[in-house]
């Protein structure tokens, strides 16, 4: 009886193994799914399995396994994840991490073994600038993008001075720099705030104190959140005006805020109000699908995997014909949620970037889009790349 | 100057926070010799289940009572099915056995609320302003907490020498095989100081849902700040805790508010903001670093 067991479970295991050997062409994703930003890979990754779905399961006509790994927004073990997909799943196209810092510890390695990656969000400056590479390709913006935005912004609408935050970390750093980089009013106070801060009393009164026209924040996740509702509590809300990149305005992060939100004007590349027929496209499927409304993190998901299968189409599935398939993506054949993508020289994309308002109505608190600011945007870092 | 009372004022607010927290930790290590991890999850579930059951019913007081509850029926839980095993083990076991509470927790919210962090506003009697520093408007919710947290302090001092659960608490903190002998039932009374504390870390956790981000792991953020000022205020003391808060939270605002500008003056680079956040969050390590050295076990050792 036993013995019997043994041998039809090890038949079902052997079905269980020979199942996936078929001619599905693997992709890896690495992102993060676990921890307080565990949101962002959720999104990202079920932007790309929506259009997967969409394409019956087939990207570019060619059958897919998706592989999704959690990287924990740890670095270490984002590597560990890319050496199993290279070694033992033999996976030519990698794409999904969320941060920064896990991208600087796996890009770099894995485009020297021949894979491609495809960014669908983490767009450090050392990837775009001098350390570009010919099989790294970022589907989503290049980090100071969404900060260059909100400068250019309030340096047009005319307001003399700004007091600016951010937390104490490289990518808060970025932020400021990329603000600056195009306002060019006064800045009357810069500050750097602990990394995972929840209490901003000390820093609003001084803001209070130092009358600034216009201020500029960026503090990701949760962070936001309690800047904003603080903000809203000490009565600043009516006085000065709050800018900011989309990340603490996406659509799960206002559902927190709550009213302290209502005005706040940020900056990004993509709205579910954009209008051209691929957005109300995957807009309409991703509320059908999942029954929320999607983020900018879900968007670029989705337009990474279209990506990818415009590639796949054009070489007929073969991402093994590196050059091929590489002048494919360069080529960005695909119909972006965005509307108006390419990519630039370092393969970073050259696109429009837009400022959006929140607003409360009859449907809830949502971002409607104010104003195109940016047409046809380079980086900052495109001249320093040999591509 | 006026902006330097308002900066005070904020460093008590969040002294006062922090006291609610530390008050419980430092009861249950004072009482029972526990070293409890877990202490932010009970904030967490307070601010949870607050924020749900506001959502719901729009009512704040019910809010927080409901919340008072589940926060020290977790505890009392938590005590009997965990904790109440580990009392004899060395400490290391139990900081391993809480650290796993602190993942338990975390994923169970994750499981039950999802990742959408939590909405809560300020309950509208409590929003506005008052101007008790001329010209400076000062938020009504942050000056209730500093009352909250007084009122807390003035009730654990009541609890704890006048009365005879006050009385049993304190022995049982000095001598836990005699008070044993004498009659009383150590087992309740270790869930009572058990709940208690969460109850205190809970409605921590409800004053603090309206002001943070209401989501999954926001206590640890916190507790490390907490397990400072248990170690300054001298562990088990309550009046260690109440003065170690009130330090921690003026050190760290009173850093953050003024040392950039400091830093600013003296060096007037623009490398001086960031030098100025780092050694603003610093400061109370610095802080402790230096009571510790004068004051081994504390300023007020149990």
């Amino acid at each position: 009886m036993k013995s019997k067991l043994i041998c039809s479970s090890l038949v079902a295991i052997s079905i269980l193994i020979a199942v996936p050997a078929s001619a599905a062409l693997k992709i890896g994703m690495i992102t993060t799914l676990t921890t307080k930003a565990g949101y962002l890979g959720e999104d990202i990754r079920d932007g790309f399995l929506l259009a997967m779905e969409m394409g019956g399961g087939k990207l570019g006509g060619v059958d897919i396994e998706l592989l999704v790994e959690d990287d924990g927004r740890k670095p270490g073990k984002g590597l560990q994840i890319s050496e199993r997909y290279i070694k033992s799943d033999k996976v030519k196209i990698m794409t999904g991490i969320v941060f920064s810092n896990v991208a600087m510890a796996v890009v770099p390695r894995v485009v020297e073994d021949d894979v491609f990656y495809i960014s669908p969000n983490a767009g450090p400056s050392a990837l775009a600038g001098k350390g570009c590479n010919k099989n790294y390709f970022n589907a989503a913006w290049q980090n100071d993008n969404l900060h260059e935005v909100m400068g250019q912004y309030v340096q047009d609408a005319g307001y003399a001075s700004a007091y600016i935050l951010a937390p104490n970390y490289p990518a808060g750093k970025d932020a400021l720099a990329g603000f600056k980089r195009y306002y060019k009013g006064k800045i009357v106070g810069e500050v750097y705030t602990k990394l995972g801060q929840s209490d901003y009393a000390a820093e609003l009164a001084n803001l209070r104190a130092a009358k600034p026209d216009a201020v500029f924040f960026f503090l990701p996740g949760g962070m936001g959140i309690n800047f904003l509702k603080q903000y809203a509590l000490a009565g600043l809300n009516e006085s000065i005006p709050v800018f900011g990149p989309a990340f603490s305005f996406d659509a799960r992060i206002l559902k927190a805020v709550g009213d302290a939100a209502v005005g706040v004007h940020n900056g990004s590349q993509w709205n579910f109000d954009l209008d051209n027929a691929a957005n109300k496209k995957f807009v309409e499927a991703f509320k059908t699908k999942y029954g929320r409304m999607p983020t900018l993190y879900a968007s670029q998901g989705y337009d990474t995997a279209n990506l990818i299968a415009s590639a796949l189409k054009a070489t007929n599935g073969n991402p093994g014909d590196m050059d091929a398939f590489r002048a494919a993506l360069e080529k960005a054949d695909f119909d972006s949620v965005r509307g108006n993508f390419r990519f630039g020289s370092n393969h970073h994309p050259i696109q429009d970037i837009y400022v959006r308002e929140v607003v409360k109505d009859a449907s809830g608190i949502h971002n409607v889009t104010v104003e195109k600011v940016f047409s046809n945007h380079v980086d900052a870092y495109a001249g320093d790349c040999s591509l | 100057m006026l902006l330097f009372l308002e900066q005070v004022l904020n460093g008590l607010q969040l002294g006062f926070m922090l006291f609610l927290l530390s008050a419980g930790l430092t009861l249950v290590f004072g009482v029972m010799n526990l070293i409890n991890l877990a202490h932010g999850s009970f904030y967490m579930v307070g601010a949870y289940v607050a924020a749900t059951v506001m959502l719901a019913s729009g009512s704040f007081m019910l809010a927080l009572l409901v919340a008072l509850v589940a926060a020290a029926l977790c505890g009392f839980l938590v005590e009997i099915i965990v904790l109440r095993h580990l009392y004899a083990r060395d400490h290391l076991d139990q900081v391993l056995a809480t650290f796993g509470l602190i993942l338990f927790f975390n994923e169970a919210t994750r499981m039950i609320w999802g990742r959408q962090p939590l909405f809560m506003q300020v309950p509208d009697f409590l929003t506005g302003s008052v101007e008790i520093i001329p010209d400076i408007p000062y938020p009504l919710y942050r000056l209730v907490i500093i009352g909250v947290g007084l009122l807390v302090a003035v009730g654990l001092y009541l609890l704890i020498s006048h009365t005879r659960l006050g009385m049993r608490i304190r022995a049982g903190a000095s001598n836990r095989s005699m008070i044993a002998a004498l009659g009383v039932n150590i087992r309740w009374l270790y869930s009572l100081v058990f709940a208690l504390g969460a109850l205190l870390a809970g409605f921590a956790g409800v004053m603090a849902a309206p002001l943070f981000a209401v989501e999954s792991g926001m206590g640890e953020s916190i507790l490390i700040l907490t397990f400072v000022v248990i170690v300054i205020g001298g562990i088990g003391s309550i009046k260690g805790a109440l003065l170690g808060a009130l330090l921690v939270g003026l050190v760290d605002t009173l850093g953050r508010a003024f040392l950039p500008g400091l830093l600013q003056w003296l060096f007037a680079t623009s490398s001086a903001n960031s030098v100025a956040a780092s050694l603003a969050s610093l400061g109370i390590y610095l802080l402790m670093a230096g009571i510790l050295a004068f004051k081994p076990r504390g300023l007020f050792p149990a």
